[in-house]
Parts: C-alpha cells; structure tokens; sequence
C-alpha cells in the first residue's frame, strides 16, 4: 500500500483526569477523502486539534510524509500544508470573499507602496475569482461583504480559503452542519473538487448518509480509540453506527 | 461573477446618503438666509471650529470599527495641552509667549507622546485584560482628566508661544486655514491607511470576527493595541491644535468631545458592532452636528434645537444599520 501522508499512531491527550484520546490512531493518504466519525465525546474534535497544531498530544507520534514531526502550534501545521475549516464559519462578514479568502495573507503592490503596506487589491481579486472558478464556487458578486451571502456561499468560501493555502490536507469540522441541503451539496462538490486535485481531506460528520456520499474511506473513533476502518463503498450507515456505539469492532483497528 | 455596476453600488453605500443629507442641510440653510450661508467667513469659521473634532474623529473611526469604543479622547486632549503647554512653559521661564519654532516642536512632540501614552495603557488593558473598551476608556477618561487638572492645578495654562497661536493657530494659507489644512492632511492620511493598507484590512477584520482574525494568524492584540495607541496620539495632536488656536491649555469645555466624535463616526456610516466603516463617511458624519450649528445660528432657529436634531439623526442612523445587518444575517 502507499505510505500514508499523515499517520498519527496511539495518541494519549489528558484534560485533568479525563483521558479524551486514549492511544488513538488515524491515517489519511493524499488524493482521498477520509471520514473522522464517532460519537459525541469520541475525541474527534480533540484528534482534530492536536493534528492541526491547536493541542498537544501528551504521548504518540505523528507521521507527516515519512517523517516524524511535532506541531506546537497551528503555524507549525500551515507550513507543512495542513488548514482547518471550523463548523462555525470563522469568516469575517463585512468582508468581501476576495478579502476574506486573502485574510492574515494579504498580498502588497510592489515597491514603496508595498513597503508602506498597501495593499494589491486587484491582483487578490483576479487570483481568488480564478481559486473560486478552479473548485467550483459560484458568486455573483465577488465584491459584497460575505455576510450578504448565503450560508452555503459563505462556508464555500471558507473552505476555499483553507484549500487554496493547504498544500497537502484540509480537516473540516462538520462544514456542513449550518446548512440547507442544496447548500450542503455545493460544499461537499467543492469537497469532491479538492480531493481531485491530490489534497488529503479529513472531513468530521455526524451525518452518515453524507460520509458514505463523499467519503473514499471512513474511521471511526470511540472513547478515545480507533475502533473501525472501512472502506465507503463496501460498507453501510449500519455498519458504521455499530461501530460507532460499541456493537461491532474490528481487531485491527 | 460579474461585478456591481456603479449605481448599484453608490445607492447600497451609506456614504452617499449621509452625503445628500448634507447637502440637503446646506441647500436649505442656503435657501433660507443665501447672504449669510453661503459665504467665505462661514465656511472658514465652520471648517476652523469643527478640524479639532474631526481629527479626534478619525482615532475613532479606527477604534469603532474594531467593535470598540474610546470614551477618553476629550480627556486626553486635555491632559495632552497641559502637558504640552506646560512643557513649553517650563523650557521658557515659566512663559513661552515669546519662544521660538523650537520650543513649539517640542510642545508638539510632547502632546503626541503624552497622548500616546494613554493610548497605549488603553490599548494594553483592552487587548490583555479581556475589560470591555467602554469600561476601560471610561476609566481613563476620568483619568486623565483628573491627571491633566492636579498638573495644571485645575486652572488653564496661558503663556503659549506667539508663533504657534498665529502659525497653526489663526495664520491661513491661501484663504485656507492653517488648522483645517493640518485636519484635512490627517483626514487624508486616516483615510488611505484605513482604507487601502493591510493595517486597515486588519482593523476590518477583527470588528468584523475577532475570532476567524486571530485563526487565520493577524496578530489581533497587537493590532488592538496599535489602534488604541492611534487614536491617543491622535487626541494629543487634537490638543495641541485646541492649543494653538485658544491660545490657552483649557481644563474644561471638553467633556463632550468624546460623545461629539462617536455621534459623528457613527452619523458617517461607521457601524458600532464593528466591521464597517469609513473616514469619509466620518467627515460627512462630523460635519452634520457642525452645519445644524451653524444653521441654526444663522437661521434664529434657538440653538438648543441642535442636540435635539442631531439625537434624531443619530439614533436613525444606527437603527438604519442595525435592520440592514438583521436582515443580511436572516440568509
């Protein structure tokens, strides 16, 4: 099999005395879409965090492309090429999406205005309507504040921005969960799109009919540990909600 | 993706409204007593009266847009002219009527530093502490008061320098005056930092979510501080205007400036819940409370009426823009 781009193997993180992740493992490969599942207090969210640099693990080894790596913080974790898509939309509103896909990296003219730190609007336009064009986003305005947008608009947005900085994988925290289904389906296109363009993604989802959708392979966590790995095309939302609950388990996991 | 076309996006701007409103006060002013309006003594005296406002006006722009709020400008104005004034006092026997540009150059830079200064402990408490802006400044508005008054005694400092109280303070250039120019430039710079920089894209975004700012890695204390830090070293340089042109560091009178710079950013457009916002809009905004002064003046309407329009105005305008987010946020 092709060595995985991130394997994270028997990761412990304590909050006091409450263990969230008890020796849990996780593999993504690149050019797949892998779904995280589990229920609530399985440690998904707390994997996330220490996988993006937001946590540290308190034992375990991550693995990033062969080599053993530590991630004190999310910058650490942007340089390798890892972003991360919050659920509760961390865009800012007022903003247009070319703003907004640009934040935090915003691109200077060049010469002595760039220097006094004006900025090259122009060019961060043209290059984020062609990003948005590349993975399928449609505007109709690429410069109204994000906020008059719809919701599937504005969480496309979002995963635009981490997608076109992320080099390497994308996790998204339930980026669907705010919205409608039309709007669900745009996202998960988008989704689809990147994974196409070789990128790892990790997408969390407590909705199983979806995983099965978009997902190439799905693990699942429970109490702290990886119990289950399938692959999504030969397995069904029974399955994975046994899995999920304790009913089934896999002794290779 | 095809962009807006001009009209659209002129008639979705608050800016263009807040325009025609003050042409609109202009236009019945001017119809009412077209003698006494529409002339060079009122335009200048208008545009002399208002540059100090208007520059404290412009540190809060910043601030508001940041989803704060600086309720120690006035104060540090104050405190900012005594310092100065006294400096320059100090430099010169007690009384510097008669020193030269450089005893003023230091009166300037000392008023700069001096409001600075509270800028920056603002900056630091609103940043560090997690204490809401509104408590901190309020704080520091009585603060700094209180410093500028144990300073000077509680009485006014005289003695400023000839050549600054007829340079800035009165002298023109070209029909202009001297003070409206020093505001127009500040106005200028205010708005192209604010509105073209990656400083004024960063204040933007963190009135607008905090919280996807400090993710995506903009450094948001530091900028908070920065902002703070503008608008107090804006308030020292309003200071040393006020001195330059009462010839006099006052300890009162300015209790209301704070209130006067907020009624005008937000009469300009400038949203309180932060994001939205511009010193254009802040020029127009400031200008409205200074027309219906003078108006009213000219008119014989009884002055009083002036709060009472600019209340009318100033609570319509946030209503307008708190309905415009409430319905953006229902998609």
């Amino acid at each position: 099999m092709v060595e995985p781009l991130l394997d994270a193997r028997d990761l412990v993180k304590r909050y006091g005395g409450v263990e969230a992740l008890r020796g849990a493992s996780f593999t993504a490969h690149a050019g797949e879409v892998v779904s995280l599942i589990g229920d609530n207090g399985a440690g998904k969210s707390t994997l996330v965090k220490c996988l993006s640099g937001a946590e540290q693990p308190d034992g375990g080894t991550i693995v990033f492309d062969g080599r053993p790596v530590a991630l004190p913080g999310p910058a650490a974790a942007r340089e390798l090429g890892i972003e991360t898509v919050y659920q509760d939309l961390a865009v800012a509103p007022d903003l247009d999406p070319a703003a907004n896909l640009f934040l935090g990296r915003e691109l200077l003219k060049p010469g002595l205005l760039g220097r006094l730190g004006v900025l090259d609007k122009k060019e961060m336009r043209r290059r984020a309507t062609g990003s948005f064009e590349e993975l399928g986003v449609s505007l109709q305005d690429v410069d109204v504040p994000i906020g008059a947008l719809s919701g599937g608009q504005r969480q496309s947005v979002a995963v635009a921005r981490s997608v076109v900085w992320a080099g390497r994988l994308v996790f998204m925290d339930e980026p669907t969960a705010a919205l409608g289904v039309v709007q669900r389906q745009r996202v998960l296109d988008v989704v689809k799109r990147v994974r196409d363009r070789g990128l790892a993604v990790v997408l969390i989802s407590h909705n199983m009919p979806e995983v099965l959708a978009v997902s190439d392979r799905v693990e699942v966590l429970r109490l702290g540990r990886r119990v289950a790995r399938f692959t999504a095309a030969d397995t069904t939302v029974e399955e994975l909600v046994g899995a999920m609950t304790g009913a089934l388990s896999q002794e290779d996991a | 993706m095809s962009g807006r076309t001009l009209r659209q996006r002129l008639l979705g701007a608050n800016t263009l409204w807040i325009a025609l409103v003050l042409l609109v006060l202009i236009a019945v002013f001017g119809a009412i007593r077209p003698d006494a309006v529409l002339t060079t003594f009122t335009l200048q005296t208008t545009l002399v009266e208002t540059s100090v406002l208007l520059v404290l006006s412009v540190g809060m722009t910043f601030v508001i847009i940041t989803s704060g709020i600086d309720l120690s400008v006035g104060s540090v104005l104050v405190f900012s002219g005594v310092t100065s004034a006294m400096t320059m006092n100090a430099l010169n026997g007690g009384n510097a009527t008669a020193a030269g540009w450089g005893t003023v150059l230091v009166g300037l830079v000392t008023a700069l530093v001096s409001g600075a200064a509270w800028g920056l402990l603002n900056g630091l408490l609103v940043a560090r502490t997690g204490i809401p802006p509104l408590i901190v400044t309020l704080g520091s508005f009585g603060a700094a008061l209180g410093a500028g008054q144990l300073l000077s005694n509680g009485s006014n400092v005289s003695g400023v320098p000839d050549v600054l109280g007829n340079g800035l303070g009165t002298g023109t250039w070209f029909g202009v005056p001297n003070l409206v120019l020093l505001a127009a430039v500040v106005t200028a710079i205010g708005a192209l930092v604010l509105s073209t920089t990656r400083f004024g894209r960063h204040t933007y975004a963190i009135g607008s979510n905090e919280e996807a700012a400090r993710r995506v890695g903009i450094g948001v204390r530091r900028h908070l501080v920065a902002v703070y830090l503008l608008a107090g070293a804006l308030a020292g340089l309003a200071g040393f205007m006020a001195l330059a042109y009462f010839r006099v560091a006052s300890v009162t009178g300015h209790d209301t400036d704070n209130l006067n710079a907020i009624a005008g950013v937000v009469l300009g457009g400038t949203s309180l819940f932060g994001g939205a916002g511009s010193v254009v809009g802040t020029v127009l905004g400031v200008f409205i409370p200074a027309v219906l002064r003078k108006g009213f003046v000219i008119v014989g309407v009884n002055v009083y009426w002036q709060p009472i329009a600019v209340a009318v105005v100033l609570v319509a305008a946030v209503w307008f823009d708190q309905s415009r987010r409430r319905a953006r946020n229902q998609r």
